[in-house]
């Protein structure tokens, strides 16, 4: 098949602000920025594959504390029960509450995994020139980026345990360590989804025989 | 396709965000929408009076939002003591507690980008709604599109069910009225974000400043 007609094949770069498809040679004479929304214009996301890779290694380390230290602690009459994320997936789960178990399960333990799973298979897919199902592919990424966000619900919880619950010696709610990291993990697999440039999984679409 | 290679910058041809394949605009109409031919992504939407109707619905979010930080959104009671806490309370609880990192994560999605991004729609719309240029609409749309992904309101609205389910357990929770009021603003918060046809906006800016 010849090479589809992509804004690179045609000398052009489109916005990634507004969409806007201006000319490399306008770019050269007038201005690096784009004519209607001033966003700096780049034909494919800066450093793309190397900016992913470096923070997926960060979000990876992080995940260790964010699993292994406490996330929180609750002190009631005396009695102190501390959580980590998994922790807090089991506790809600044997109190009967199955349903929102299996959503802070999915948030929390699920996601983040997912994530960084499925960015490191996008990156490794594109750096070994992968040509199947690029379709699939870019639906991966979709919904990579789309799921990201979610894992904040344990941070809020968190937030919203332990402004309410201080009634000292009767009840006490505070975060534990792991908030932390499990909160960076969540941003660094966002900037990490936000790094990687889908285009990469088609730039080489009809550069030889792989239809 | 045959294109004329020919130009500065165009409206008659955009590039797929995801995959880079050149499409014509097309003429769709109110209602439609048009993706990617290649890998399927969302090219294009029209919508019925798209800029009134996501101003209409940044204002009301943003009256939701004034009313979400006036009353508690849960109230937790326990051997008669009881407190209960405004949505502001949890980045300040994590700040005090020693967590500023978290306090600052927590005050920039749950209160600061949801706000920005609605007084960011409003300075945009409202004065072309007057017919005026807003000060910066190149400015505004890409504080926009930076501060989209970090406006965590429907989440924070899980982390409440979730608080909620785990106190229950122990003690009498009950829900406040801003909750009520943060639920519906994050409902006009959506549909302002999917009412916005920003082909609409550049053409309406045009328009106004010819």
């Amino acid at each position: 098949m010849t090479a589809p007609v992509t804004a690179q094949s045609i000398g052009a770069i489109s916005c990634h602000v507004c969409g806007l498809l201006v000319s490399k040679r306008f770019i050269a004479e007038h201005r690096a920025d784009c004519p209607r929304c001033d966003a700096a214009l780049h034909s494919r996301k800066i450093n793309s594959l190397n900016r992913t890779w470096a923070l997926l290694i960060a979000a990876a380390i992080l995940y260790i504390p964010a699993n292994v230290y406490p996330v929180l602690t609750l002190i009631s009459f005396g009695r102190s029960t501390t959580n980590t994320i998994m922790g807090g997936v089991i506790e809600l789960a044997q109190s009967g509450q199955a349903v929102i178990a299996v959503i802070v399960f999915v948030a929390s333990v699920f996601v983040p995994i997912f994530k960084i799973a499925a960015l490191l298979f996008l990156v490794v897919s594109v750096q070994l020139g992968l040509k199947v199902q690029r379709r699939k592919r870019a639906l991966l990424y979709r919904f990579t980026e789309f799921i990201g966000r979610w894992s904040m619900i344990d941070i809020f919880m968190i937030s919203i345990l332990i402004g309410l619950v201080k009634l000292q010696a009767l009840a006490t709610v505070t975060a534990g360590p792991g908030a932390i990291a499990f909160a960076a993990v969540v941003i660094i697999t966002m900037f990490a989804a936000m790094s990687f440039d889908p285009r990469l999984i088609w730039d080489d679409e009809g550069n030889d025989n792989d239809g | 396709m045959e294109i004329n290679k020919d130009f500065s910058y165009t409206e008659a041809f955009i590039a797929c965000p995801e995959c880079d394949l050149i499409h014509s605009t097309p003429k769709i109409r109110e209602g439609e929408q048009g993706r990617c031919i290649r890998c399927g992504a969302l090219l294009f939407v029209r919508h019925k009076n798209s800029l009134n109707r996501s101003l209409a619905f940044a204002l009301t979010g943003l009256m939701f939002f004034i009313l979400a930080n006036l009353f508690p959104l849960l109230t937790f009671q326990m051997e008669g003591q009881s407190e209960s806490n405004r949505l502001i309370d949890g980045a300040i609880a994590f700040w005090n507690a020693g967590y500023w990192e978290l306090g600052i994560v927590v005050f920039i999605s749950s209160v600061v980008a949801p706000l920005a991004v609605l007084l960011v729609l409003i300075t945009l719309l409202l004065p072309m709604q007057l017919g005026r240029s807003p000060f910066s609409p190149q400015f505004q749309v890409r504080l926009l599109s930076h501060l989209k992904p970090w406006a965590m309101s429907e989440i924070f609205i899980l982390g409440i069910i979730v608080a909620f389910v785990k106190l229950q357990d122990f003690a009498d929770v009950s829900v406040g009225l801003s909750l009520v009021a943060f639920v519906l603003m994050v409902a006009a918060t959506v549909m302002a974000y999917l009412t916005l046809d920003e082909g609409a906006l550049w053409s309406r800016l045009k328009e106004i400043r010819a």
